[in-house]
């Protein structure tokens, strides 16, 4: 390794070649304010316009001030990264960029973590001087995500995730200087456009000009509605996130807490999408084995590699980019959908109510699952099996909301039936979870015999794409995995093209899986936040007693006493579905 | 889900046009150019075929198309209207000529009047500076204009 001398700030360092001003300042402790750049450090994750000039510093020797972001270490380099001169040109460049935007943080739902508002903080920025005209453009609702493009400050950190890291490409730059603003073509609602709603761009967009649909208020509605059974459902990656919130440190499980929070708010049941999770396994695991099997037998209709459906923007990808593949997928239904469609029906019976006064409720680490939740396919007579789902952010704001001192809550329990969960439901939280518990599943439905080792080291990491044989006794099964949409693409490519060698392959739209879901704390490019979620999601399955999903107990007396078998008649009805051709359709006249 | 309707003729000549690029999204640009020297605009659907034979994404051909001012999204009118406004044309006061035209015609840049007469577009300089101010309606050329002058060029094509 090459390594560079230099100095900055008078502090001698050294750093591989390479390596830009900025992150060599980082490594000597010197945080150099940053606004339009934007990196997940080994995901492959980078947004390096340098267009915004508010990381500018002065270099030695030369005339004009340097993006650190932009310019590269070169041996000997003395740079000074708050000399008057530069305090002088960012404050300019931060003023400049303030008096084209709305002095709406009031009311912004980006206040407390707008990284514009706190740049503006911490230069102790008190009136802009240049008043001007200022750009107007009209906001764009969708089922997931606001666009109020007033605040966007063209950083293009929305288009590099769209574009580069998902190759969704419903977002562009368009149009020039004043009038430049990111949209979808034709500057339509992104809700025309091939959007999976995965909520990327909210989750990297430094101001409000991207934020989620918040449902709280609906939710408070409900929970006040005395004539309503109001039941909450909380995904995996929720409780290896939501004390970030609170000051916790990343990786901090608050599983316990937030079944109080919860509890507090006024909830009449807490419950758990694991509980679904496992259920989604048993379906999912047992399609797996009738299609291998089929297979196996020389059937030459079945088509494989089964492909994961629990996650809602990657199965709009598929819907929008590869139609011709929509009966690859499996047909399992999200384990938030299953949770839901079991509550209103084997719940709902259970408690003797109709299923109109049982309002579902899902938390999630997912802005997707919003758009999910509100798919024709999951309603009843109009009335949808998940009311309302909120992402991990506005559950941490309705708990502030309710004056409940997170830190004081006790640790309680789920409750039963529907929140008893194994091990293996709680790793779908990251990537590589869902096809580990799938495959603790299967083998032992396949072989009759018990695992000799329940954990899968080999499916697990961060690294896009992942690949691993699992003796089946015998029989070798090629697992694939991808999460980002880009990586998901090219194994997609693959099994267009009849090239891919998989019998599974496992797929979550976020970069990390569901830990790094577009509803999510904010992680500002933090990577090790991510790693450390990952962490506490398998040492969530390493505390559980119960590891497999079919070992369930509360789910093994759901088929008894509801559904029958695996894909049943019953079960395909309530917990499996049917894919669409979105793509665009060229018609010939 | 877009539903996108041409005639075939058309959907052929296109894909023509991309295949004679080689498909290669780097020729963009040049794609996008012969597209409009054919169509004399770029519609939605043209946008679509051209992202689709070229493997990119819709939105990212709209965002070349909206940043190049001589990209155009509106047919043109039958009398096409140009006002150069090139360094010698706007020394020489083009700007006053263009609102004089915005003003008679109702029209924005890039836009045409609602009977589809007349559309309104800038150009750069056409190399015809010692005329300058130019305006150009279809092949034709006008050197000198003054504002005053915009109704009666105007009323040149009124009866046409
Ligand atoms: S939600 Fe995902 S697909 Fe939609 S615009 Fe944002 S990054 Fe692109
Ligand atoms: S919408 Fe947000 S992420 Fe996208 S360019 Fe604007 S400010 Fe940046
Ligand atoms: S990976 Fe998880 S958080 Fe991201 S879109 Fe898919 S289900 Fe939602
Ligand atoms: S952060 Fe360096 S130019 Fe924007
Ligand atoms: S500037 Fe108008 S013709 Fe040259």
């Amino acid at each position: 390794m090459e390594t560079i001398k230099l100095t900055i700030d008078k502090k001698n360092i050294e750093v591989e070649k390479g390596t830009t001003v900025l992150k060599a300042a980082q490594k000597a402790g010197i945080d150099i304010p940053s606004l339009c750049y934007f990196s997940l450090d080994g995901m492959k994750i980078e947004n390096k316009p340098g267009g915004c000039r508010v990381c500018v510093v002065e270099v030695e020797g030369r005339r004009n001030l340097a993006p650190a972001c932009a310019t590269e270490v070169s041996e000997g380099m003395v740079i000074k990264t708050n000399s008057m001169r530069v305090l002088n040109a960012r404050r300019t460049v931060l003023e400049l960029i303030l008096s084209d935007h709305p002095f709406d943080c009031l009311v912004c739902a980006k206040s407390g973590n707008c990284e514009l508002q706190s740049l503006a903080h911490r230069m102790g920025v008190r009136e802009i001087p240049y008043q001007g005209a200022q750009s107007t453009y009209r906001k764009d609702t969708s089922p997931s995500i606001i666009r109020d493009i007033d605040k966007c400050i063209m950083c293009r950190r929305c288009e590099m995730m769209c574009n580069d890291v998902q190759t969704v490409g419903a977002l562009s730059a368009v149009n020039r200087g004043f009038m430049a603003v990111v949209a979808p073509a034709f500057e339509m609602n992104l809700e025309k456009s091939p959007c999976t709603y995965c909520g990327q761009c909210v989750a990297v967009c430094p101001t409000g000009a991207l934020t989620e649909v918040d449902h709280s208020r609906e939710v408070i509605k409900a929970l006040a509605d005395p004539t309503k059974t109001v039941i909450v459902q909380t995904a995996p990656a929720v409780r290896a996130a939501l004390g970030e919130e609170f000051g916790l440190k990343a990786g901090t499980l608050v599983t316990g807490k937030m079944v109080s929070a919860l509890r507090e708010l006024g909830f009449d049941y807490v419950f758990d999408t694991d509980f679904a999770a496992d259920l989604t396994i048993m379906e999912e695991g047992t399609e797996l084995l009738e299609r291998l099997t089929r297979y196996l037998n020389g059937d030459k209709q079945v088509r494989l590699p089964i492909l994961t459906s629990c996650c809602p923007a990657w199965v709009n990808f598929f819907e929008h980019n590869f139609p011709e593949l929509k009966d690859v997928p499996s047909t399992a239904r999200s384990p938030q959908q299953m949770f839901g469609s079991i509550a209103k029906t084997y719940f709902a019976k259970k408690l003797n109510i109709d299923r109109k006064d049982l309002v579902v409720v899902s938390i999630m680490p997912c802005l997707a699952k919003k758009y999910e939740c509100q798919r024709d396919e999951f309603k009843v007579d109009g009335n949808p099996d998940v009311d309302f789902s909120l992402s991990t952010r506005e559950l941490a704001n309705l708990i502030k909301l309710a004056n409940i001192d997170f830190h004081a809550l006790p640790e309680s329990e789920f409750d039963l039936p529907l929140g008893e969960s194994t091990g293996a439901g709680v790793i779908f939280g990251t990537t590589g979870g869902v096809i580990e518990a799938a495959v603790r599943t299967a083998y032992e439905l396949y072989t009759q015999k018990p695992l000799p080792k329940i954990t899968f080291e080999e499916l697990r990491g961060l690294d896009g794409i992942r690949s691993a044989t699992v003796d089946f006794d015998g029989l070798k099964l090629n697992i694939g995995i991808a999460h980002g949409l880009g990586n998901a693409r090219k194994l997609l490519e693959e099994v267009r093209d009849g090239k891919s060698h998989f019998h599974a392959i496992e797929i979550m739209a976020c970069p990390g899986g569901c830990i790094g879901g577009g509803g999510q704390p904010l992680h500002h490019g933090d990577v090790d936040i991510l790693r450390a979620r990952q962490k506490a999601i398998y040492l969530e399955d390493a505390n559980k007693t119960i590891r497999k999903s079919h070992e369930n107990p509360y789910i093994i007396k759901l088929y008894e006493e509801f559904l029958g078998q695996p894909l049943s008649e019953k079960a395909h009805h309530l917990l499996h579905t049917h894919y669409f051709d979105k793509s665009t359709q060229i018609i010939v006249e | 889900m877009a539903i996108i309707k041409l005639p075939e003729c058309k959907v052929n000549q296109l894909k023509e046009i991309c295949k004679s690029f080689n498909h290669d999204s780097g020729e963009l640009i040049n794609v996008l150019h012969k597209a409009q020297e054919v169509f004399g605009y770029l519609p939605a659907e043209v946008q679509e075929i051209v992202a689709k034979e070229l493997n990119v994404s819709v939105a990212h051909v709209y965002g070349v198309v909206s940043f190049y001012s001589f990209f155009t999204m509106t047919p043109k009118g039958r009398f096409p209207i140009s006002i150069c406004m090139g360094t010698a044309c706007y020394v020489r006061g083009a700007e006053k000529v263009l609102d004089e035209f915005r003003r008679e015609l109702g029209v924005k840049v890039g836009e045409s009047t609602p009977d589809g007469r007349y559309s309104l577009a800038c150009l750069r300089c056409v190399g015809a500076c010692g005329l300058a101010p130019v305006v150009m309606v279809g092949e034709k050329v006008y050197g000198r204009v003054a504002p005053e002058d915009v109704k009666g060029i105007l009323a040149e094509y009124s009866n046409l």
